[in-house]
């Protein structure tokens, strides 16, 4: 129990700890540091996005230049994926992508807690996604809608195979969304956190192991490099699936 | 966080926090879904809001007054080139205009120069031609005026010829008749 190697836990930094315990009919809706890193990065986005755009200059300064780089970013991989149609759902899509990459890449300070490695965040968004994609095909086309699942030109024998099939995939979407951001997050983190013990029982163990605790630390650096690009490569895969699942509401039938 | 970091240290793998199951892996702990979840729904409702009635219209208007303003000082630029072509169209034709009435009255001048030089030389000619035609006259004159004498000269020296070596006045009618012999010879 008091080894070394459990000392340090990394799977702490995941814990939800309410701040303020609320309860709303016998609901638990207690404001954790969970809420808190939600509020904050709430607060960092309206920063980039309505205090850097006040001045609405012709010729942009930094914040609004970044502000500006975000909104033709998302807009042009909505423009790609889902077409000039799909600018419809670019409010969503770019809150969506918005949120992810903040939450992503404010976790990575130290001392912060990452709203993106909580599995029921990303499936909470993963089914705003799909719940968008289902209400607004379902609107939209009608029973249109179900031919997402009965590709044309299938022979009657296989039919009942490849809707099954599709089906499947479709009911497996929010799942693999919602897991692929989380387990990024996850693992990114415990990685980190565990080269992190690794310096720290290297220095506090004897002599020729402390020599070798800034192996582990170089890792750490280059580690925190390539988590940089995972935090803007899943909230960018997961902007740019909702634009493909979305897509499917706009355009059912192979 | 660093309090609660100490007692992970010092209870090992036991979850710290008692309000959580024991020993659930935290993001799987099902006591804080509906917290997280309410909070989500509040948040991300608000970020939608901001997001579509606020900063991105706005971020629309900002990108698309630049667009209109980048097109219109475009426009503007190229008005102002086609004008600056049409001036130098218009210097470029003044310039040949004047050219080539230079080069008219140049040539006029050249001309009437030529003219008049040969208006000149034509008198000159013809009043030297004239001059030249009356010396001859004269010229002619005084010869055949003088050839008039001639005989008279002759007859005079023959008859002073004679005298002078017969001692006596000569016959006149012999010596016109021998010079009308040598006239006729």
């Amino acid at each position: 129990m008091a080894t070394p190697g459990k000392a340090i836990d990394p799977i702490h930094q995941f814990i939800v700890e309410p701040l303020a315990r609320i309860q709303l009919g016998g609901v638990d809706a207690s404001f954790t540091n969970a809420s808190l890193f939600m509020v904050i990065v709430l607060l960092a986005i309206t920063f980039l996005m309505i205090i850097g755009t006040a001045q609405k200059s012709v010729v942009p300064g930094r914040l609004q230049s970044a502000a500006e780089i975000s909104y033709e970013f998302v807009a042009n991989t909505v423009r790609s994926t889902a077409g000039q149609e799909g600018m419809k759902f670019f409010p969503l899509v770019f809150s969506i992508f918005m949120f992810v990459f903040f939450s992503n890449m404010i976790g990575l300070v130290p001392y912060t807690f990452t709203v993106t490695s909580q599995i029921i965040v990303t499936f909470a968004l993963a089914a705003i996604v799909i719940l968008t994609v289902i209400i607004y095909g379902l609107a939209r086309h009608g029973t249109h809608f179900l031919h997402l699942f009965v590709p044309s030109g299938v022979p009657a024998v296989l039919l009942p195979f490849i809707v099954m099939i599709e089906v499947i995939s479709f009911v497996s979407r929010p799942i693999s969304l919602s897991v692929r951001l989380f387990a990024n997050m996850l693992a990114g983190h415990i990685t980190l956190k565990v080269f992190g013990a690794f310096v720290a029982m290297l220095i506090g163990g004897s002599g020729a192991a402390a020599i070798l605790s800034p192996l582990p630390l170089l890792a750490i650096v280059a580690l925190t490099g390539f988590e940089l690009l995972v935090a803007f490569l899943q909230a960018y895969v997961f902007a740019i699936l909702t634009c493909v699942y979305l897509n499917d509401a706009l355009h059912p039938g192979h | 966080m660093a309090t609660t970091d100490k007692a992970a240290v010092t209870a090992g793998t036991a979850a710290p926090d008692g309000a959580h199951a024991q020993g659930v892996f935290p993001p799987f702990d099902s006591t804080t879904f509906a917290p997280q979840l309410i909070w989500l729904a509040l948040i991300f409702g608000a970020l939608y809001l901001l997001m579509s009635r606020v900063a991105l219209p706005r971020v629309e208007r900002i990108l698309e007054n630049r667009r209109a303003r980048i097109a219109g000082d475009l426009d503007e630029a190229s008005a102002m080139q086609h004008r600056a072509q049409a001036a130098s169209l218009a210097y470029d034709k003044t310039l040949a205009d004047a050219k080539g009435k230079a080069q008219t009255l140049a040539q006029q001048m050249r001309d009437q120069l030529a003219a008049d030089s040969d208006a000149k030389r034509k008198a000159l000619e013809a009043d030297l031609n004239a001059r030249l035609v009356a010396a001859e006259a004269s010229i002619s004159q005084t010869k055949a005026q003088a050839m008039t004498h001639v005989g008279e000269i002759a007859a005079q020296a023959a008859s002073d010829i004679v005298r002078h070596i017969t001692g006596k006045p000569a016959d006149e009618q012999a010596i016109a008749r021998a010079m009308a012999a040598t006239k006729t010879v």
